[in-house]
């Protein structure tokens, strides 16, 4: 990789790519939503132009000529000469979707799905009509993509591939009178002006290329400043004194205008004021003054084709003077700031947030270090604790503010992993578009809380399990449009996908307002598959909690889409590999929800430190219930070597941690030992038997890589604050393995399901 | 203790455990450690020691004198953990105490005679004289890979 600096460059395309279609993902959601000014249909736009501008240049053929097509419509939706209908949008989606298969197909330079494409692409075409004059730009464009300046423009926005050749057929535009007739309002005149700074000539930055840029936007009229330009004799040839001022009538937003500068940003200035609506149209043009001089710039800085012929137009809202424009300009960044501010915001959407790209080893190899400065940390406290200082020395408090830092530190590198969980909920919408389509529903996915930020590696290791969630849904979830219309609801089905932060935790809902789960039906497919007793008697959610049972599958044929033999077990154990719980509600007629409760990183845990057996154990917080201290008489033994104490009116299966984990015999004198209650993810619970407990506090989690041996129960290991490793205790996984289960009667819990 | 260096000459690592001799190739030695205390690991080999903390890193440590066979002995003080890596696996190895270093060519290397297959045997790639002491050579992905036998 290192080695080859194209591989480099494709394959930060292709990170960019990913969030360009994620920023067509958004935009189309926001059309989808209603919502159809241009801007929004610009940023779908722009998305899919760079990624074919990218694409373009690295001869990835098969995405430019998709991406082209969908774009090509895309520039009528924002022409406003095709309307965007739900079936519009719905191809959209599809296109959206298509192209980010694309996208990676390209990238892992795999077969391509030819088939798909045709008939995406035929569907598009649909669109457009007869407009052959859009398939010829097509063919074009291909030809002439793979231009050496192309390159960089395309990567980042506008470019200028476009039409670049036109360029010399500039001169011949039609004469500016063609505003007044054709403006239909969408097309807008912006007066630009661009002041070239030293700067911008020492990166290499060519004027003539941004005009010729900029002409192609649209209609552009060049008038060159020469005012600043010295004798022959005193100029300095690398220095620019010219400036330009366009008079642009464009479709393009301001945004776009923007972007043809972007690769010279802070190195001129640069102006740019829109006259609004037709009515200022208007005015700019009837008052074209055809009076200013014609200026032809020295030859050193390569004339721009432009100055040759454009008259000058004068907008209003341009500077009256250029020259003291340019004085004000450099001699007061400060009045500029709020100009630049204000005309930058319509753009600010596509690049709001200022990201920083950082590969992830060097995260973790931070996220490491923090880990080992809070052991440090705490390591020095316990030994300046055990040097008999006094708590009110100096060296004591600064520990404190030592410890104070340590946690900030520790929160600030944890967020760096904190990642939205947008991403994955837009991949969902589109496995809600893909399995509506295949069980002929119609499904209307709604997101909210998409901002919440859960740990990069929760992310990646939800899609799984929450694609399979949305699945279940949308095919068993939710009703067919007959029985939807027939029960009186909308023949739409909602999926709702919520994320939330919850006291520490990230909480994720999949709520469909389908019919409620059948628990009639559950509870016979469960008896019938001998999951359960016939004569079980289970309360609602026990009979809820049915599904997450391995083996279980309700649908009743089993479609294409789901029930494939994973059920919802594998959902569950893939939510608790992650720390994580999941509950379901379910109310008939109205709905069923599914409920995650996720940590918000896998690298710190609330742990509670325990001894047994002369060994320090962690156990995560979450799952301790409530202590108990034991007595014999409370121990009932169910048969030896099976112990159960009664908790409230309901017995609890007892179970001596160091004798489960190896450490030593069997416990027999329960007399004043501490017991754990485990809260297991069933909702079952069991006691452990433990020695004393040490400390609550945040650990951090050390995993155990594959190669250790991996024994039962244990779930990673921490290093404490005497620099002793302490293992990090998986109960469930311990309780499960301590041998059979004592049979607790079920009407206590649904202890018995889990077994 | 010879330490000639030739061009072919393998380096080894020699330690003691329970009065014999054994080495290592030093190539895949890290480092070398004092003993700590080693967290067991519940239902692990009984070789497995535990897991010491490494710099922040949980390092496995086999109790090689288990490894091999040969009898129980108390822990002292002089007792060290050969830190070794095998591919991208660090794992420690506790002996008695660390020997020397010795550059041998391959010619000063037997093979082992061909006993039963016994644990201890086959874990020995080679067998040399120094100073007429016989050092057994340890083949280190032998004598480490049972980890991964016993885990999967």
């Amino acid at each position: 990789m290192t080695t080859d600096p194209m591989a480099e460059i494709r394959a930060s395309f292709f990170i960019e790519c990913e969030e360009l279609l994620e920023a067509l993902q958004d935009g189309l959601q926001m059309m989808d939503e209603g919502e159809d000014d241009p801007e929004t249909i610009n940023i779908v736009f722009r998305a899919v132009h760079s990624i074919k501008g990218g694409a373009g240049a690295f001869g990835l053929e098969a995405l430019v000529r998709f991406a082209h097509r969908y774009e090509t419509v895309l520039d009528e939706v924002r022409a406003g000469r095709l309307l965007v209908d739900p079936d519009a949008l719905k191809v959209f989606f599809q296109a959206a979707d298509h192209l980010s298969d694309l996208v990676r197909i390209s990238r892992d330079e795999a077969p391509l799905p030819e088939e798909e494409t045709v008939h995406l692409l035929e569907a598009l075409d649909a669109f457009l009509g007869d407009t052959p004059s859009e398939e010829e730009a097509a063919e074009e464009d291909i030809d002439f993509q793979p231009m050496g300046l192309a390159l960089d423009l395309d990567l980042n926005g506008e470019d200028v591939s476009e039409d670049s050749d036109a360029f010399p057929s500039l001169d011949d535009l039609p004469p500016p009178p063609d505003f007044n007739t054709e403006n239909d309002g969408a097309s807008e005149t912006y007066t630009i002006v661009f002041t070239p700074k030293a700067e911008l000539f020492e990166t290499g930055n060519e004027p003539s290329l941004l005009l010729r840029n900029l002409g192609d936007l649209g209609e552009a009229q060049v008038v060159c400043d020469a005012s600043e330009l010295p004798d022959l004799a005193d100029l300095t040839p690398e220095l620019p004194h010219l400036s330009w001022t366009i008079n642009l009538a464009t479709e393009a937003d301001e945004g776009e205008i923007r972007s043809i500068f972007e690769f010279v940003e802070g190195l001129c200035t640069l102006e740019i004021a829109a006259g609004n609506g037709p009515a200022h149209a208007d005015q700019n043009h009837s008052d074209i003054p055809h009076n200013l001089p014609e200026i032809t710039p020295p030859e050193t800085l390569g004339p721009p084709p432009e100055s040759r012929s454009a008259p000058v137009p004068a907008p209003q809202s341009a500077p009256a003077s250029l020259a003291g424009e340019q004085q004000t300009e450099e001699t007061t960044p400060a009045e500029r700031a709020p100009v630049k501010d204000k005309s930058a915001k319509p753009a600010a959407a596509p690049a709001a947030k200022s990201v920083v790209r950082v590969d992830l080893d060097r995260i973790e190899r931070l996220v490491n270090l923090v880990g080992e400065l809070v052991i440090n940390q705490a390591m020095l406290s316990q030994s300046l604790e055990q040097s008999g200082i006094s708590p009110h020395s100096d060296a004591m408090s600064g520990l404190e503010e030592f410890q104070r830092l340590t946690r900030d530190i520790q929160d600030s590198v944890m967020m760096i992993r904190a990642q939205p969980v947008k991403s994955l909920f837009q991949r969902m919408s589109r496995i809600v578009r893909e399995a509506s389509a295949a069980v002929g529903k119609d499904v209307r996915l709604q997101t909210f809380g998409e901002a919440t930020e859960v740990d990069k590696t929760v992310i990646e290791r939800l899609a799984d399990p929450l694609t399979h969630m949305i699945r279940n849904a949308v095919d068993h979830g939710l009703e067919s449009r007959d029985d939807r219309i027939a029960a009186g609801k909308e023949p739409q089905g909602r999926v709702n996908l919520t994320a939330a932060h919850r006291s520490g935790r990230v909480v994720i809902e999949i709520a469909d307002d389908g019919a409620g789960i059948n628990r009639p039906k559950v509870l016979q497919i469960a008896i019938d598959k001998g999951l359960i007793a016939p004569d079980a008697n289970l309360s609602d959610s026990e009979i809820d909690n049915l599904l997450f049972l391995p083996g279980f599958s309700t649908a009743s044929v089993v479609s294409d889409l789901s029930g494939r033999g994973v059920g919802m077990d594998v959902v569950r154990t893939a939510i608790q590999a992650l720390g994580g719980r999941i509950t379901i509600t379910s109310e008939p007629e109205k709905g069923t929800t599914f409920s995650i409760s996720l940590p918000l990183t896998l690298a710190v845990l609330d742990g509670m430190v325990v001894e047994v057996a002369g060994e320090t154990l962690v156990l995560p917080l979450n799952l301790v219930v409530e202590t108990l201290t034991l007595e014999n008489e409370g121990v009932k033994m169910l048969r030896p070597g099976h112990n159960v104490i009664e908790v409230r009116s309901g017995f609890v299966p007892l179970f001596d941690l160091g004798h489960a984990l190896g450490y030593r015999e069997p416990v027999t004198d329960f007399e004043g030992s501490v017991a754990l209650l485990i809260a297991q993810e069933d909702e079952s619970r069991a006691a452990l038997v433990i020695d004393n407990i040490q400390d609550q506090r945040q650990v951090v989690i050390k995993g155990l890589d594959d190669s250790f041996h991996r024994a039962p129960g244990i779930a990673a290991a921490t290093i404490l604050g005497d620099g002793q490793i302490a293992l990090i205790l998986d109960p469930s996984d311990i309780i499960a393995n301590a041998g059979p289960m004592p049979r607790t009667s079920p009407a206590y819990s649904s202890e018995g399901l889990s077994a | 203790m010879s330490t000639q260096t030739g061009p072919d000459s393998i380096e080894l690592l020699t330690f003691r455990i329970a009065e014999q001799e054994y080495a290592l190739d030093i190539l895949s030695v890290r480092e070398i450690r004092g003993w700590t205390h080693a967290t067991p690991l519940p239902h692990a080999p009984h070789y497995m020691k535990g897991v010491i903390n490494l710099r922040g890193t949980v390092l496995p440590v086999m109790d090689l004198s288990a490894r091999l066979g040969l009898p129980k002995r108390e822990q002292n003080a002089r007792n060290v953990i050969i830190v070794v890596k095998l591919e991208e696996t660090m794992t420690g190895l506790l002996v008695d105490a660390v020997s020397d270093i010795v550059a041998l060519s391959p010619e000063d290397m037997q093979p082992p005679p061909e006993l039963s297959s016994d644990i201890a045997e086959a874990v020995v790639s080679a067998l040399t004289l120094i100073d007429e002491r016989m050092i057994r050579v340890l083949d280190l992905a032998s004598t480490i890979n049972v980890l991964e036998g016993v885990a999967a």
